[in-house]
């Protein structure tokens, strides 16, 4: 960089600088001469004045945690509860021997290893005027014989508060959720001034993503206390405000029936109302006792919950991506309809497989011989694969992905509860940008299927059949239908929101489409036929299997020769009764097999106790 | 006081080890004696926590560490490269504007994924750089367009940090670029304009201030009026101070501090735990070395061959004076809450790394002189 030469009087200005520095430390030391004064009238004039202050050592400002707001389902049964509980806590820094009082008192009251356990790692988190606790949930009796024993434990406390209780333990867990005690990553999110107090926070499930309704503001209590901190009366009182409670649109009961109706497979189903999305059923099992979580779970029964092999802490019916098969087949044959690609009366010759023009490949149909000659009622009821192959090539995986998008396959449902995964809808843009590679045309067939890259949810199919049966009109799942103030008791509803009407070339095309899905269970050779016998009422339905992977040119799948793993997942949607649709379900059995033998009876236990049987 | 400016004579087997390593003892003496008294009272306030002195002492580390590294760099190449490190940190601070991460409600960080960045802390040292690079081949004292032109290289990039809004560093940084001007002589007519126009923008600067930061200024002036919110820090801070006495209640018997009524005890109100444990004697011995720290910069600033040397390094050991004189004076409520540590005792990195950065530059102005013939 050229700089300008400058004439500069080197002597002239080393003596300026020389000047102005002595005049800055001047003001620096006349500054630190006002902050001596300052300090010698706080600090000896005034410190009388505030020895008294600090030696009373008086007024202690201490939160009031607001009481946890409470979890009903639709009925009014409660979910999650607050129960009152003692606590034993320890003051480190007012305890001389920590391991001999620790023995003493496990004279006392019943210490096991998981408690001191964490007791360890609680204490190292915090610092030692803080109280940490040891034990949770005392009885009647441990606290009186505290109470009588107390003088002997200086720093040893028993505390009284409420506990998070979840009555129904594994019930519904996956929805619900629990809370847990908070961790230094919880206090981030949330303004810590209004937890101060607080020693628990929604982890999962509802808990979480209602944290903030549920949890409430805090309270203040000013104290006059005496030298050694202890309380002696309350000056002024500011009261929490308590959070607010939830009513699930979930209905406890039919969740009861629903997950007995899987005895102890391992799936999801859930049940929703279409008319307007409320969520009646969450199914994920197997399922855990949140109950466990709520005071810190011991090592062991974490263990024990995370390498089991049926995996109950997942989520299933919000996390659980499976090929939805040939349930998708519905929403393919309409989108065939609707965009003029085929018609219902349209026949298409089944001999059990499909050849691309030109390709040797054979793409089987699931039944060796084939169907024959099919339309698409016949198709669907029946299950046929090679009319779904032949529709798909027609479409094209462009207009497959544009019209299965409008039913919000491979997107997120939006339901009320955090985690939802979005499964995957299959595009050309999408394989270009994950796989680099262009789209094939079989893959266009397998799609048309429910197969290949096609994944879906359990809450995303529920959603879908339920839109199916409201002619295009696309709600978003609820869970909670209402929240509850504690001063007015007034419940606001929450709004039933439509995501999208789907735009409707024409209704006979999905009357059409209602018709194969009542065939499928009503009709003489539909796939779920079994599950209408002793019906009161009529189901529209469709059946899938679910490969969980691919079989070789020739092989025959053989359930006796697979290991469990390997096994076909079974799936179900239906909605009922066809012609004013009450409930729609999707019900997924994890390696169950067929979608007609096990999943469909599931879904029908599920629907015959909603639409209780009127008395004769 | 001239003399003791003055004295460039100094003993020679001294200075041998000095200039190898490029180090100064007496500000090196200065700087240890401080951060051993620093670690002793936070101990103490964070109520015998070794895992937080550990770290404190992982950080002194660090900051001693970039201290010799920055004294071993030649302050002619630190001159050279003063604008281009100038106009990288402007150009950070506008992109953290844009884009950068929000924490505890302020905008300061810069996340590069696998380190996030304070660009303002780097403008603490770029911005008096760059003030002395610019008047380091005019004439002095400044007057009229490059006055105008160093008042702009100045107020920039407070601006920019003000509305992030980080309070205590702009005003550390404009109080940074200041020292360069007074320094270089900046006429005290001038000064007392400024001082009005000051006084005359206030009202204006109050119409541009968050409500957080008004909230600050309105506790200050009266703390009694909201005792359970922000007035609660001063209230709890004059008890500890002045119920410490002329000895205090000794080393770890702060009971303000203690029973947990004085917030923020081991990070900005380190300084009322000081007061508290050891009574006004602890804090003047901290005062003393503290003066001791800033004559000793002085000194180094007027013995420097060239002028930018001197307005840099003169700045640097201002902008500590004002760091401490802001911290105790807030805690001392004579200032208003500003969110600054007390320099080396206050708990915590980053302003330790950049305050040790500077005296590594000071050291290097120092010893990287070239020695008159005796």
């Amino acid at each position: 960089m050229a700089r300008p030469v400058t004439i500069k009087d080197y002597l002239y200005e080393s003596h300026l600088f020389m000047q102005r520095a002595i005049q800055a430390l001047i003001i620096a030391g006349l500054l630190f001469a006002v902050l001596v004064g300052r300090l010698v009238y706080l600090q000896v004039v005034a410190h009388e004045h505030f020895i008294t202050l600090s030696d009373d050592n008086r007024i202690k400002i201490l939160p009031l945690p607001p009481n946890r707001g409470l979890i009903f389902d639709r009925n009014g049964l409660i979910l999650a509860d607050n129960l009152p509980s003692y606590r034993l806590e320890i003051t480190r820094e007012q305890i001389h021997d920590l391991d001999a009082t620790l023995a003493e008192l496990g004279k006392l009251i019943d210490i096991r290893d998981v408690d001191l356990k964490r007791f360890r790692r609680l204490r190292q988190r915090t610092p030692s005027f803080k109280p940490v606790p040891l034990r949770f949930h005392l009885s009647d009796e441990e606290v009186a014989r505290f109470a009588i024993n107390r003088h002997r434990f200086p720093g040893v406390d028993i505390v009284a508060g409420l506990s998070r209780h979840y009555p129904h333990g594994p019930l519904a867990a996956h929805a619900i959720g629990y809370v847990g005690r908070i961790d230094e990553r919880d206090l981030q999110n949330v303004d810590g001034s209004n937890y101060s107090g607080t020693t628990h926070i929604g982890k999962v499930g509802i808990e979480k993503t209602y944290e903030d309704l549920l949890h409430g503001s805090v309270g203040y209590r000013q104290v006059e206390t005496n030298a050694e901190g202890r309380i002696l009366r309350t000056l002024t009182r500011i009261p929490p405000v308590p959070g607010e409670n939830l009513y699930l649109t979930l209905d406890a009961e039919l969740q009861s029936a629903a997950e007995q109706a899987f005895e102890g497979k391992a799936g999801a189903a859930i049940v929703i109302d279409p008319a307007n999305g409320d969520v009646l059923a969450f199914v994920s099992l197997p399922s855990y006792d949140p109950n466990l979580f709520v005071n810190g779970i011991d090592v062991d029964s974490y263990k024990a919950l995370r390498d089991d092999p049926q995996r109950p802490l997942f989520n299933r019916a919000l996390r659980g991506q499976y090929p939805p098969g040939s349930t998708l087949k519905p929403f393919v044959a309409l989108g065939g309809l609707e965009q003029g690609i085929t018609t219902a009366h349209a026949h298409t010759y089944c001999p059990g497989f499909y050849q691309l023009p030109g390709k040797a490949r054979k793409y089987r149909d699931w039944k060796r011989w084939g169907h024959g000659t099919v339309d698409l009622v016949s198709a669907i009821a029946q299950s046929c694969d090679v009319y779904f192959y032949d529709l798909a090539l027609s479409m094209g995986i462009d207009r497959l992905h544009e019209f299965l998008s409008l039913f919000g396959f491979g997107q997120r449902t939006g339901i009320d509860i955090k985690g939802e995964l979005p499964g995957l809808l299959p595009s050309r843009e999408w394989k270009r940008a994950t796989h680099n590679q262009p789209w094939f045309p079989g893959e266009t067939l397998i799609a048309g299927i429910g197969q290949g890259f096609v994944l879906s949810t359990p809450i995303q199919l529920a959603s879908a059949t339920a839109t199916l049966s409201q002619y295009g009109r696309r709600l978003r799942p609820r869970i909670v239908a209402a929240t509850q103030t504690h001063e007015d008791g007034e419940l606001t509803p929450r709004p039933v929101e439509t995501i999208l009407d789907i735009p409707v070339e024409d209704r006979q095309h999905w009357t059409t489409v209602i018709h194969a899905m009542r065939e499928v269970v009503q009709g003489r050779h539909g796939t779920a036929r079994k599950i209408s016998k002793g019906a009161w009422y009529e189901i529209a339905g469709k059946t899938g299997t679910a490969q969980v992977f691919g079989l070789k040119k020739e092989e025959k799948y053989d359930a006796s020769k697979l290991s469990k793993e390997l096994h076909d997942h079974s799936l179900f949607i239906a909605f009922a009764p066809v012609d004013k649709p009450r409930v729609a379900v999707a019900v997924v059995v994890e390696h169950g097999g067929s979608g007609s033998a096990v999943a469909a009876p599931i879904a029908r236990k599920i629907m015959d106790h909603y639409l209780k049987k009127p008395s004769p | 006081m001239s003399t003791l400016l003055d004295s460039s004579r100094e003993d020679a087997s001294r200075r041998d080890w000095q200039h190898t390593l490029h180090l100064d003892a007496l500000l090196l003496l200065g700087l240890v004696t401080l951060s051993t008294l620093g670690l002793f009272v936070l101990y103490s306030s964070a109520g015998g926590d070794s895992q937080l002195l550990l770290r404190q002492l992982v950080r002194l580390g660090i900051a001693f560490g970039t201290l010799f590294f920055v004294a071993q760099i030649r302050p002619q190449w630190l001159e050279h490269w003063t604008p281009w490190i100038y106009g990288v940190g402007l150009a950070l601070l506008v992109a953290v504007l844009l884009v950068g991460d929000v924490g505890k409600g302020a905008q300061r960080w810069l996340d590069f994924g696998f380190v996030r960045f304070q660009p303002s802390e780097m403008m603490k040292l770029a911005v008096p750089m760059m003030v002395a690079w610019y008047l380091a081949d005019k004439r002095l004292p400044p007057t009229g367009l490059k006055l105008l032109i160093a008042g702009a290289l100045i107020v920039v990039p407070v601006l920019l940090i003000a509305k992030q809004p980080d309070l205590g560093t702009s005003l550390l940084i404009g109080s940074a670029g200041f020292f360069v001007l007074f320094l270089a002589g900046l006429s005290w007519k001038l000064l007392g304009g400024l001082a009005l126009l000051a006084a005359g923008g206030a009202p204006i600067l109050w119409h541009f201030m968050h409500d957080y930061q008004r909230q600050r200024v309105i506790t200050f002036l009266d703390p009694e009026q909201d005792p359970l919110g922000a007035g609660y820090h001063i209230i709890q801070s004059k008890i500890a101070i002045g119920s410490g006495g002329l000895f205090g209640k000794g080393w770890m018997h702060g009971t303000q501090a203690h029973l947990e009524f004085l917030p923020e005890r081991s990070t900005d109100f380190i300084f009322a735990v000081l007061g508290e444990e050891f009574g006004l004697f602890g804090i003047v011995v901290l005062l003393l070395v503290y003066s001791f720290i800033i004559i000793r910069s002085i000194q180094i600033a007027t013995q420097a061959q060239d002028t930018y040397g001197r307005l840099l390094g003169g700045s640097l050991a201002m902008t500590f004076f004002i760091y401490i004189i802001v911290n105790t004076g807030m805690v001392t409520g004579l200032l208003p809450v500003v969110g600054l540590p007390l320099p080396l005792v206050s708990y915590g990195g980053t302003s330790m790394v950049t305050l040790m950065a500077g005296f590594g530059m000071l050291m290097s102005i120092h010893t990287h002189r070239k020695l008159l013939p005796t």
